[in-house]
């Protein structure tokens, strides 16, 4: 369980990026599920919970998530069932139960670039942008790979382009972390694909999604799910080996090319 | 420091320390119903509604309960002690360990939930485990006790 010395409920983010940065323990508070789970020492935690980050949003040619929504929120809004072929709902379904996502937010869940996040390969294969405060609006993908600094997450941007995308993972039982997941999607001529849970977090296997956008025939979505499991690394942890997610990858990657190719 | 909430409608100030979850001071606080069952957040056991959402009282913390609602099945007794005859009648309380929690989520599913299937049930459910029954009594019951009996049990 964390400690924490002060708790603080700023009425601004400016306010709460400064008390955030002003000591080295100092603490962003999401929903505290997984806080919790460890020993932090906390300085002064900082609720973020009063800043109006909170809901899901159509922006226009966007869908706009607040970082304070509740992963119970991200499933069944409408919005989120309506659009992305409802992968982005059903990408959280799994995570424990009802009474969990009604308290962990999507903020923490994507600033965290947990390994074994469901939310984040899905965004990873849509055209997500993340906007924090100090490090401003930049696309998830340069975000997954930029150094940890401290900063707030405020809100998500999913653009709502018609891409069509499909989402599948393993677990060994319900609500268990995910062994491993994958997202495909396409929009137009052009193809990604996401694999997270390696156990490492989510990264897109390049080639594979090249090769799929310039080919004109794909009917053996297996090439290149075989393509996708042999440029990414796997690793082996209590939930399953480097081979067997190498093995499972191309399950995954295949079944989702074949629901995509099933879109038109 | 204080915390003021709703608890189970009336307004009751409590004494908190600041890393302290809901479900450690409701419980000192004198609310029996709430156990915890599990150190991961994955049992169900401690299922409070704060709001009417039912959340895990586990891992929630006390300050952020400032100013809200929140009930506990001592809130809901008339409720709870329809589904429990349900419960009994098919023979799904065992131990009976687990079934605060339970009947919280189940009481949480009924105001949610319109005539639900039985893979919405199980989904809802997913997160309060059993070690007992087996779920097939408790699955049994929650459909009797929603009126949606005439559904197809799943196989
Ligand atoms: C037992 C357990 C099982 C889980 N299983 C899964 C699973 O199967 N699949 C899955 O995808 N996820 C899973 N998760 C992760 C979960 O979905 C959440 O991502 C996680 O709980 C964090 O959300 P929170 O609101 O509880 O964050 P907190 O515990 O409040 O915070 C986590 C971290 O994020 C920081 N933070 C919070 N909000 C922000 C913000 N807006 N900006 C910057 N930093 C912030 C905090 O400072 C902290 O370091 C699991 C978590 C637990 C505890
Ligand atoms: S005590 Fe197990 S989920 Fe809260
Ligand atoms: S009846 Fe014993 S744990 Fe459920």
């Amino acid at each position: 369980m964390f400690t924490l010395k002060e708790f603080v409920q700023p009425k601004s983010v400016e306010e709460a990026y400064e008390i955030l940065i002003s000591g080295r323990n100092n603490t962003v508070l999401g929903g505290t599920a997984f806080l919790r789970m460890g020993s932090k020492k906390i300085g002064t935690a900082v609720d973020i919970s009063k800043l109006e980050l909170n809901g899901v949003k159509d922006a226009g040619s966007l869908i706009e998530i607040g970082a304070c929504t509740a992963l119970r929120e991200v499933e069944t809004h409408p919005l989120l069932i309506d659009h992305f072929d409802g992968a982005v709902s059903d990408s959280v379904k799994n995570i424990i139960g009802v009474q969990f996502r009604n308290i962990a937010t999507v903020g923490a869940s994507v600033f965290s670039k947990y390994g074994f996040s469901d939310l984040l390969t899905v965004l990873l294969a849509l055209d997500t942008e993340v906007e924090l405060f100090k490090a401003g609006r930049l696309p998830l993908d340069a975000f997954l790979k930029s150094p940890c600094e401290k900063d707030i997450l405020m809100r998500l941007f999913i653009k709502k382009n018609g891409r069509n995308v499909s989402y599948q993972y393993l677990r060994n039982s319900a609500s268990d972390y995910p062994v491993l997941n994958a997202a495909v999607s396409k929009l137009g001529s052009q193809w990604t694909v996401a694999v997270g849970a390696r156990p490492q977090r989510a990264a897109i296997a390049m080639k594979a999604s090249e090769a799929l956008s310039n080919s004109s025939n794909r009917e053996n979505p297996e090439y290149y799910a075989n393509m996708a499991a042999d440029e990414l690394r796997f690793g082996t942890n209590a939930r399953g080996t480097a081979q067997y997610r190498h093995a499972m990858c191309k399950v995954l990657v295949k079944r989702a090319i074949m629901e995509v190719l099933q879109c038109r | 420091m204080q915390i003021e909430i709703n608890l189970n409608g009336k307004k009751v100030s409590i004494k908190v320390k600041k890393n302290e979850m809901l479900a450690d001071t409701l419980r000192a606080h004198g609310v029996y119903s709430i156990r915890k069952g599990c150190d991961t957040a994955c049992c169900g056991l401690c299922t409070v509604w704060v709001e009417e959402k039912p959340v895990l009282s586990c891992a929630f913390l006390s300050l952020k309960a400032q100013g809200k609602s929140i009930t506990t099945l001592e809130g809901l007794q008339e409720e709870a002690e329809a589904f429990a005859q349900h419960l009994v009648a098919e023979g799904s309380e065992q131990c009976g360990f687990c079934s605060p929690g339970f009947i919280m989520t189940v009481l949480a599913m009924k105001r949610e939930l319109k005539n639900p299937s039985d893979e919405e049930i199980i989904h809802y459910l997913t997160g309060n485990l059993c070690r007992c029954t087996g779920y097939l009594g408790q699955l049994r019951a929650i459909k009797k006790y929603l009126g949606v009996a005439q559904h197809e049990f799943c196989r």
